[in-house]
């Protein structure tokens, strides 16, 4: 598995020496969302507080970069947008995450919204204009590395959380939040430490991702369709594993690639659908039916498993025999 | 005085507010289900009423004939075949909420879609009755006065429904308790199912009534499912009295709030009073302690 994923990650870092810069674009949003989705399911999925404040992460980042690159090297806008989406949603954390269920769902949609408007606002009532140049030279295949180191470190790092004490403790929150403060996991300080975590990747892709725009305004950086988008594509994916939402990010931005740009309403019902499909015939996301899949292929050549000696195989037959005789059946 | 005209409309406005949110409340305090596409049978109601007057010519009271038994109908079927297998399903409140929240933002998607491929995305609106009215020395439109008393004579009625009625207090018994509503003879499905449908039927009567004075587009249902929704943790769930009251403070404080500080940052301050209520009193303003 770990050589697979070694070898995956080599071909796909090689890649744009041989394609065209249409695919290199494709991948580069793929890249983003699985980096924005496996993000989102590091925190919401583990714990299951479901979140619609990606949007508001990848928007801050956005607008750090636009205002920040202009007084400093683009690097060092990245790194303070990440640094900048920590430090709001320890904020926002520290406030919130006491709600619960749909209060806390409801609260992060109308957070985006707000920030949303805000930023519109202060922009027209003190700039005097609603968007922001972005002026770089950054190339897109710098931006395609980048991006992939992003969600490939997105995906190790939460493979790799999930198996200290900090991802048990999530799970744990996730199960039962009440059980897990009795048995005595600090339940504030992981919330809002992994809460801020994941939107500090969220606010370094969107600040990634903006380095290809010529300019942003506050409609296009805290778009809730991001949103949704990410939220779909982990619980497509199956948000309790850590390659999980990558997986569902793949069909998704291949959906939107294809209808967003001709038919972007129907891309909205498509969305729809896909919610409830998932709800209603894949509650677990596609990840659980992979992993079952790949066990079934790997069972036969697995020696331990299933593979037990002839000898004692046709000794369990015979008893079986015996016993059948005994109960005096004729089959 | 400009204020207090600020002031009445804002009123005017609330009143609509919160029989937005009465629908709403009635969803979720009965059925137990926060139905995220609320908004949408509200923008569906405000279409009919749109083209009742601009194609079919006719009163955009008319239009109820048409867009209350759709949104009766769409609400109790979504109830009866999407939402009952989930209640069945669910193993405990958590795990339903985040299913119905998933479902109905897809319904939510669904609906808007379909609205923006058939009705497109533009800004629609009609004048009906937009003739001046002095109240007090100050001057209203007679279409708001009017979409006010709609909303009052509802909510009276609904309220008449709930406390003087034997399927009222049905309602209230499964609000309280849907075990020990069970246990006393009601038919908590079937009443349930009622109970959310007359939800999205009251939503496609105020998406009517608010057509008459507010523009609208096929993307307007969010904002007002949002209203709803902060009117209904405002008011606490299965409030009657609270969610008018509750509407009407968040229309006036909307209207004083787009005058005094900016129009342009309504939903911010709605969201910011949503807020403080949300981590201050999360049971509700109107709620005995």
């Amino acid at each position: 598995m770990g050589v697979l994923f070694a070898l995956g990650a080599v071909a796909l870092a090689l890649l744009p020496l041989f394609v065209s810069s249409y695919i290199i674009s494709v991948f580069i949003v793929l890249y983003a969302n699985v980096a924005l989705a496996t993000a989102w399911a590091f925190f919401s999925g583990t714990t299951r507080y479901i979140s619609l404040a990606t949007a508001a992460f990848f928007g801050t980042g956005i607008y750090v970069l636009a205002v920040a690159h202009v007084y400093m090297p683009v690097a060092v806008a990245l790194a303070l947008a990440a640094v900048v989406g920590f430090l709001v949603a320890l904020v926002i954390g520290l406030s919130t995450l006491r709600l619960r269920g749909v209060y806390f769902v409801v609260f992060t949609f109308g957070l985006t919204e707000l920030v949303h408007q805000v930023i519109n606002w202060w922009d027209i009532r003190f700039n005097k204009t609603a968007s922001r140049y972005i002026f770089t030279d950054v190339s897109n295949t710098s931006i395609y590395w980048t991006l992939l180191a992003v969600a490939l470190i997105a995906i190790v790092g939460s493979w790799y959380v999930s198996r200290i004490r900090l991802g048990y403790a999530l799970r744990a929150i996730g199960e039962d939040e009440t059980v897990a403060r009795h048995t005595g996991v600090d339940t504030t300080r992981v919330k809002v430490i992994c809460f801020a975590l994941s939107a500090s990747v969220m606010a370094f892709v969107g600040a990634v991702l903006a380095l290809r725009y010529p300019y942003v305004d506050a409609s296009i950086a805290f778009n809730s369709n991001w949103s949704f988008q990410v939220l779909i594509a982990a619980l497509l994916g199956g948000p309790t594993r850590p390659w999980g939402p990558a997986v569902g990010a793949i069909p998704l931005v291949m959906l939107s690639e294809f209808l967003a740009g001709t038919f972007p309403h129907h891309f909205g019902i498509a969305l729809g659908l896909c919610f409830v499909v998932i709800v209603y015939f894949l509650p677990g996301g596609v990840a659980p039916l992979l992993e079952r899949w790949w066990q079934a292929l790997r069972a036969p050549r697995d020696p331990g498993a299933t593979h037990t000696p002839f000898s004692s195989r046709l000794a369990a037959r015979l008893r079986a025999g015996a016993s059948r005789l005994e109960a005096g059946g004729r089959t | 005085m400009i204020l207090f005209e600020v002031f009445l409309n804002g009123i005017l406005l609330g009143g609509s507010y919160g029989l937005i949110a009465l629908g709403l409340n009635l969803q979720f305090g009965v059925a137990r289900i926060l139905n995220l596409s609320y908004g949408e049978y509200l923008m569906g109601g405000a279409f009919t009423a749109f083209f009742a007057v601009m194609l079919w010519k006719v009163s955009p009271f008319l239009s109820l004939l048409v867009s209350l038994p759709i949104a009766f109908a769409m609400n109790w079927l979504i109830y009866r075949y999407l939402m009952v297998p989930l209640v069945r399903r669910a193993p405990d409140q958590d795990a339903l909420d985040a299913d119905v929240v998933l479902v109905t933002f897809g319904l939510l998607f669904i609906c808007q879609g379909w609205a923006l491929v058939y009705w497109s995305g533009d800004l629609r609106g009609y004048s009906f009755l937009a003739t001046p009215v002095h109240i007090l020395g100050a001057t209203v439109a007679l279409n708001r006065l009017l979409s006010f008393l709609g909303a009052c004579a509802l909510a009276l009625g609904l309220f008449y429904l709930l406390r003087h009625t034997r399927f009222g207090a049905a309602l209230r018994a499964i609000t309280i308790d849907p075990v020990a509503a069970g246990i006393v003879g009601v038919d908590v499905q079937r009443t349930s199912a009622l109970a959310f449908a007359t939800g999205g039927a009251l939503a496609a009567i105020s998406g009517m009534l608010i057509s008459m004075f507010i523009s609208f587009s096929a993307t307007t249902g969010v904002e007002y499912t949002l209203k709803a929704l902060i009117v209904v943790i405002m008011a606490g769930v299965g409030r009657v009295t609270g969610t008018l009251a509750a509407g009407l403070l968040l229309g006036v404080v909307e209207a004083l709030g787009g005058y005094l500080i900016d129009p342009g940052l309504t939903i911010a301050i709605n969201f910011a009073l949503f807020t403080l209520v949300l981590l201050l009193r999360p049971t509700g303003l109107f709620t005995r302690a």
